[in-house]
């Protein structure tokens, strides 16, 4: 028998998830990610449209989990930041610890991997994470 | 006919070493090393699998063809570790590489040479015309059964190729590929099975041996080539004493065949292993150089291609990862217990 599960949640995100797609404002040019629905500057005069961003960026802010919730429970101690990308937005993500200390300031790149696997039955989730480059 | 237009690969940063294997198993590292002509190999993160090295492959090789993601229009993934039974790596892959919705898209699966016959059904679409370009990826996060000779080897990685035949865009074209397939059980998994079953001895000449000869004969034959005619030769690598032998019995140097000889330092990334052998033998190729490939994949057959570096080779260098840069990147060895707790997480059932 087939198990429904919530697939549709995942599948409306695969864009943003995999290749960090936002968007940006073509009226002043600012870049959202997550993607808005109106650009917080311009407001009604807003233009949206998608972008890709390149995924490289640096290291704003992080903090090593040690006491993760249950979804990340096998994976600690991992590390979350939030990385400012060369287009501009600040992004949260899962920072892999490669051999390069990772610092204020570390330069990343995105990496693609799995970010949650719904027990042995369920759907993997496949995120972006960032890696210091 | 069609050709390389570029080409990535990816390799997982941790390694275990034989010694911390045997050491489990009391069995003596320097005779496993010296018999299986390997030292360490490298062990998938608990966050990666057969789709996460696909994609990251994949991508370098978008950068280093320098196509706009949305030319590709074929995706077919090979591995014997998909992580679902039933559905498919390529569309993952596909998405992740920003192709579009207009693509052929399909996982294959043939032991360790499912990439390489995913690399002929790509050159058949482009030769026939029926698409531009195409991407075959070869990516496994391959086990050995715990104290089974295969936890020596079994490893991961992969590697990717994109095949068109526009002439400004190839670096290599592929002169020649036939195949030599026979039914032949020397090795298998059942569906729902945690770990591959072997023949043993049984894997070595009727099933190694004999495919990738009679492959590479059948490539000699049709082409009028000989073994001095190709600069180097990619065989592919359980250990890393097969290829050597192999190598020796059809009348290549131990010279031709260093580059893409992978396997005693990163272990046998199954579908990645010849695909990675032949990146790395790419990464050092000049103009004019003749390269020979012949995989093997259990079941069993052997692909055997001739290919001929173009002198646009140099052109996209600059854009490409280079294999030996990745392996000594970033190395992290594990323990034994980090070892199986990692690859719990990725046993397929
Ligand atoms: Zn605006």
């Amino acid at each position: 028998m087939l198990m429904e599960k919530p697939s549709a949640g995942l599948w409306r995100k695969i864009k943003a998830r995999y290749n960090l797609v936002g968007n940006s404002c073509k009226t002043c040019g600012k870049a959202y990610f997550p993607p808005r629905i109106v650009c917080r500057k311009c407001g009604r005069e807003s233009k949206m449209e998608n972008k890709k961003f390149s995924g490289n960026g640096e290291v704003y802010s992080f903090t090593k989990i040690r006491v993760p919730p249950d979804t990340f429970k096998d994976e600690a101690p991992y590390i979350v930041g939030v990385v400012k990308l060369d287009e501009g937005p600040m992004v949260e993500g899962h920072i892999l610890e490669n051999g390069t200390e990772i610092k204020i300031g570390t330069k990343v790149r995105s990496a693609f991997r799995r970010m949650y696997v719904d027990g042995e039955e369920g759907l993997i989730y496949y995120h972006y994470k960032f890696e210091p480059v | 006919m069609a050709g390389i237009v570029g080409y990535g690969v990816y390799i997982p940063i941790y390694r275990i070493r034989v010694e911390d294997i045997a050491k489990v198993w009391n069995e003596d590292a320097e005779a496993i090393k010296h018999g299986l002509g390997i030292r360490e190999k490298t062990v998938p993160g608990r966050d990666e699998d057969a789709a996460t090295i696909a994609v990251e492959a994949s991508r370098r090789a978008v950068v280093h063809s320098g196509l706009s993601p949305d030319k590709i229009q074929a995706v077919y993934v090979g591995s014997e570790s998909h992580p679902y039974a039933v559905k498919p790596t390529a569309t993952i892959v596909k998405e992740a590489i920003g192709a579009g919705t207009a693509v052929m898209t399909s996982d294959l699966e043939f032991a360790c040479k499912a990439g390489t016959a995913g690399m002929q059904m790509v050159m058949g679409l482009v030769d026939s015309r029926m698409i531009e370009y195409g991407l075959a990826a070869g990516s496994d996060t391959s086990q050995g059964r715990p104290g089974d000779a295969l936890e020596y080897t079994a490893s991961a990685g992969g590697a990717a190729f994109i095949i068109g035949k526009e002439k400004k865009e190839v670096i290599a074209d592929i002169l020649k590929t036939v195949s030599y397939t026979t039914d032949t059980p020397d090795f298998w998994r059942r569906e729902g099975a945690g770990f591959p079953s072997h023949g043993g001895r049984f894997t070595g000449e009727p099933a190694y041996f004999k495919h990738i000869q009679n492959a590479t004969k059948l490539l000699f034959e049709t082409t009028g080539f000989k073994p001095t005619d190709f600069k180097y030769a990619v065989f592919h690598q359980p250990n890393g004493k097969f290829p050597t032998n192999v190598a020796k019995m059809l009348g290549f140097s131990e010279k031709q065949i260093e580059p893409g000889l992978l396997t005693p330092i990163i272990g046998n990334t199954y579908s990645g292993a010849s695909m990675l052998g032949l990146a790395a033998t790419l990464d050092v190729a000049n103009a004019g150089d003749k390269i020979l490939v012949t995989s093997f994949g259990s079941g069993a057959g052997s692909d055997s291609f001739a290919i001929q570096v173009t002198d646009r080779i140099d052109d996209k260098r600059k854009r490409s990862v280079k294999v030996q840069d990745l392996i000594n990147a970033h190395k992290k060895y594990v323990d034994y217990s980090t070892y199986l707790k990692n690859r719990g997480s990725i046993r397929k059932r």
